[in-house]
């Protein structure tokens, strides 16, 4: 009887052990990946605020030197351009995207024949990397080999389109081409999430008598606001990303007119050895995803939880 | 029995020949960005110099961005404690490098191969840390040269211009004719090079040092930088509307098919010239920069060494800096390269006419004290300056700045970069 017991008991033993880590596994599977993170994003993201408080020059140097590379930031004129460079071309980026691939997204949601195919070619560009899509841009825009010379053989002799080496006008040469990359990937998400809309509700709304442009704007697009949620999010990431795009299309335009923060803080830090002033910039480009993503993620995730 | 037996011999002599190996021969790590046709070949025979001699080459060519990429892979190395034993760096930077207490001493190099009577003093300054030797240098390049299509000017009825205001006239009559006076590349490395040229020829030898090398605010916001931004005004008013952008060499292509007249280039620009098959003197003509006929803005690439703790890459190290420095490599680096030795007294005849030019302005500046570093080619201030400096010429070239504000704006960034 004894012995039965202890058995018994020591069977149960293992097996809570098992349990555990069978529990536990997930955890343990996760666990690499979540140290790498911690330590390689959110551990250097504080070692670059930690170096923007020195005066590091061309290697980090650990003594701190309080606020005085930002107040030189804030005075350096290239700054205050490729920041509202930065806010004019995510702004634009990011509405032409959403709205050019909603609307293709409902186009191709008509069933229409070749939607396939449609569909393909509009998702071509996405799978092209930027410095092939700012190289392909540059010859397209450049007035004296691309658009502006084909128009004027075509005949229009006053044709101009000559933004890309116009320093008012480079930052939406830019704009062009960020949004021909990636207007299709979001018309993809978008076509998603049309087809995930249940057929009911749109046929009730037809019976209340509701023409089509009033479905889609009470019910269908409403009920895309996580899509549209998603695609912001990533439109964002890739627009303060934007590096090699900048660098192959006009290499900050003419003079610096089309320099964004990426590329600024890439030619402060490593290019001139000015690490710290350079880190201080990377700073300001985190605390300024910081102040728009996380409201944006803050509404959005409340939301969810009361509807 | 017999397959484990030559497997084991098999391992034994490849760990025998490897410590073999080690033991007899030092290894130098190279890091460079002479990648293009005729520098990669120019490098090829420092190696085989060195490999003579028993040492081994190990090559780390890093491309692109005119040595921006090399730089960067070389501050990731420093950073994570493992510098290479040979690093291409030149001007002020090798300072910097000093500073962080990595290079190693090449006195005793320098001394048995008198360098220092075989370099001319502004150039061994730049070589030296602390008064020691830190740095080998490799060549010269002129940068202050004006690349001329005589054709261009026959057909526009101009003369070639020695001074600015020349230059005004006989760029309108060039421009009236049809062609494009001055072929620009729209690139701030460009319009800085153009625009430290404007600089000796307008404010002088002097002028130029106070400004461009001490980087002293005075200078930089005075009335002699407000004219020397008016000189750069004027000759935007020549160039063509296409020129943001545009590389270097395409300039210079510009004016080997007589669509331009003058292209701003630095020596380098000859080899372009020499690849389509033009003649120097007949089918182009090397004048140096209106006003700057007495001035010889240099730019001199250079190796540093890394301190390293393995003895026999040491003894590997100074039999590079050694061999950098002596005639055989100096002439057959330099006639590949377009550039001329550093090594003063050498013999010229394997050089061209454009080359004889620079060999005696570069003696001649020496003596008179108007040898001076090119701050667009980073020889004469800190990475920092020259991009504050870069920012505030290409907005100047890329915008309507005024030419006061220009130079009052110069002053403060340089002060906010220091």
């Amino acid at each position: 009887m004894m012995a039965m017991t202890r058995s018994r008991r020591g069977a149960g033993h293992t097996r809570d052990i098992f349990q555990y880590l069978e529990d536990l596994l997930p955890k343990i599977v996760l666990a690499p990946t979540a140290i790498a993170i911690l330590i390689s994003v959110y551990g250097f993201i504080l070692w670059t605020a930690y170096l923007s408080f020195t005066k590091s020059r061309l290697l980090p140097k650990y003594d701190l030197a309080g606020f005085v590379q930002y107040i030189k930031l804030f005075s350096n004129d290239r700054w205050w351009v490729a920041s509202k460079n930065l806010v004019l071309f995510g702004g634009l980026f990011i509405f032409f995207c959403v709205v050019l691939g909603l609307l293709l997204a409902i186009f191709l949601d008509q069933r229409i024949r070749i939607e396939g195919a449609i569909r393909t070619i509009y998702l071509y560009p996405m799978a092209l990397s930027f410095i092939v899509t700012g190289a392909a841009w540059k010859w397209i825009l450049n007035p004296g080999l691309g658009l502006e010379r084909l128009m004027r053989q075509m005949g229009f002799a006053d044709f101009t389109f000559d933004w890309l080496v116009n320093s008012e006008m480079s930052i939406y040469t830019v704009v062009i081409a960020g949004v021909w990359q990636s207007t299709g990937f979001v018309m993809a998400l978008f076509l998603a999430g049309l087809r995930g809309i249940d057929d009911s509700i749109i046929r009730a709304a037809q019976v209340d008598g509701a023409g089509l442009p009033r479905i889609y704007r009470k019910i269908i697009i409403p009920s895309l606001r996580p899509v549209f949620f998603s695609a912001v999010i990533i439109l964002s990431h890739i627009a303060i990303k934007s590096f090699d795009l900048v660098v192959v299309l006009t290499r900050g335009g003419p003079g610096y007119s089309s320099d964004l923060p990426a590329t600024f803080m890439y030619a402060f830090a490593f290019t001139r050895s000015r690490l710290a002033f350079g880190a201080a910039s990377a700073m300001m480009m985190f605390f300024a995803v910081m102040a728009i993503i996380v409201p944006y993620l803050y509404s959005e995730l409340r939301r969810k939880r009361y509807e | 029995m017999k397959r484990i037996t030559c497997r084991w011999m098999i391992v034994a002599v490849l760990v025998a020949g490897m410590f073999s190996y080690n033991a007899f021969a030092g290894e130098v790590e190279v890091l460079h960005w002479w990648t293009s046709g005729g520098e990669a070949k120019s490098v090829g025979v420092l190696k085989d110099l060195l490999e003579k001699e028993g040492h081994t080459w190990q090559d780390m060519a890093v491309a692109g961005g005119g040595g921006g990429n090399a730089m960067t892979v070389l501050k990731s190395r420093a950073v994570a404690g493992k510098p290479p034993t040979a690093a291409q760096v030149k001007g002020p930077q090798i300072q910097q490098w000093g500073d962080e207490g990595v290079l190693t001493n090449l006195d005793d190099v320098a001394r048995a191969g008198n360098w220092d009577t075989l370099l001319p003093g502004v150039v061994a300054d730049i070589m030296k840390y602390e008064g020691h030797y830190v740095a080998v240098p490799v060549n010269v390049h002129k940068i202050n040269w004006m690349w001329v299509n005589p054709d261009v000017f026959r057909k526009a009825g101009a003369m070639i211009p020695t001074t600015w205001a020349q230059f005004e006239e006989e760029a309108a009559k060039i421009k009236k004719a049809g062609f494009i006076p001055v072929a620009w590349g729209g690139q701030n490395w460009q319009e800085a090079t153009v625009f430290e040229s404007i600089v000796l020829g307008v404010g002088g030898a002097a002028f130029y040092e106070q400004a461009l090398v001490q980087a002293d605010p005075q200078a930089l916001n005075s009335p002699t930088m407000v004219k020397c931004f008016e000189t750069l005004r004027m000759v935007l008013g020549f160039i063509d509307k296409d020129a943001p952008g545009r590389d270097w060499n395409l300039a210079t292509a510009m004016v080997i098919q007589g669509k331009a007249a003058m292209q701003f280039m630095g020596d380098w620009a000859k080899g372009e010239f020499t690849a389509a098959g033009k003649r120097p003197g007949v089918d182009y003509v090397a004048m140096p920069v209106p006003e700057t006929s007495g001035g010889y803005l240099f730019n001199v690439d250079s190796f540093i060494m890394f301190d390293v703790k393995d003895t026999e890459a040491q003894k590997a190290q100074q039999a590079m800096a050694r061999l950098i420095m002596e005639p055989r490599f100096q002439e057959v680096f330099n006639v590949n390269k377009g550039s001329i030795p550093c090594r003063l007294g050498m013999s010229r005849m394997a050089f061209d006419a454009p080359a004889h030019m620079s060999f005696d302005s570069f003696v001649a500046s020496a003596e008179a004290g108007s040898l001076l570093p090119s701050m667009a080619h980073e020889m004469a201030v800190y990475p920092a300056i020259r991009g504050a400096i870069f920012d505030v010429v290409t907005n100047f070239c890329n915008s309507t700045v005024a030419n006061d504000r220009a130079a009052k704006t110069l002053a403060s960034e340089v002060q906010s970069a220091m």
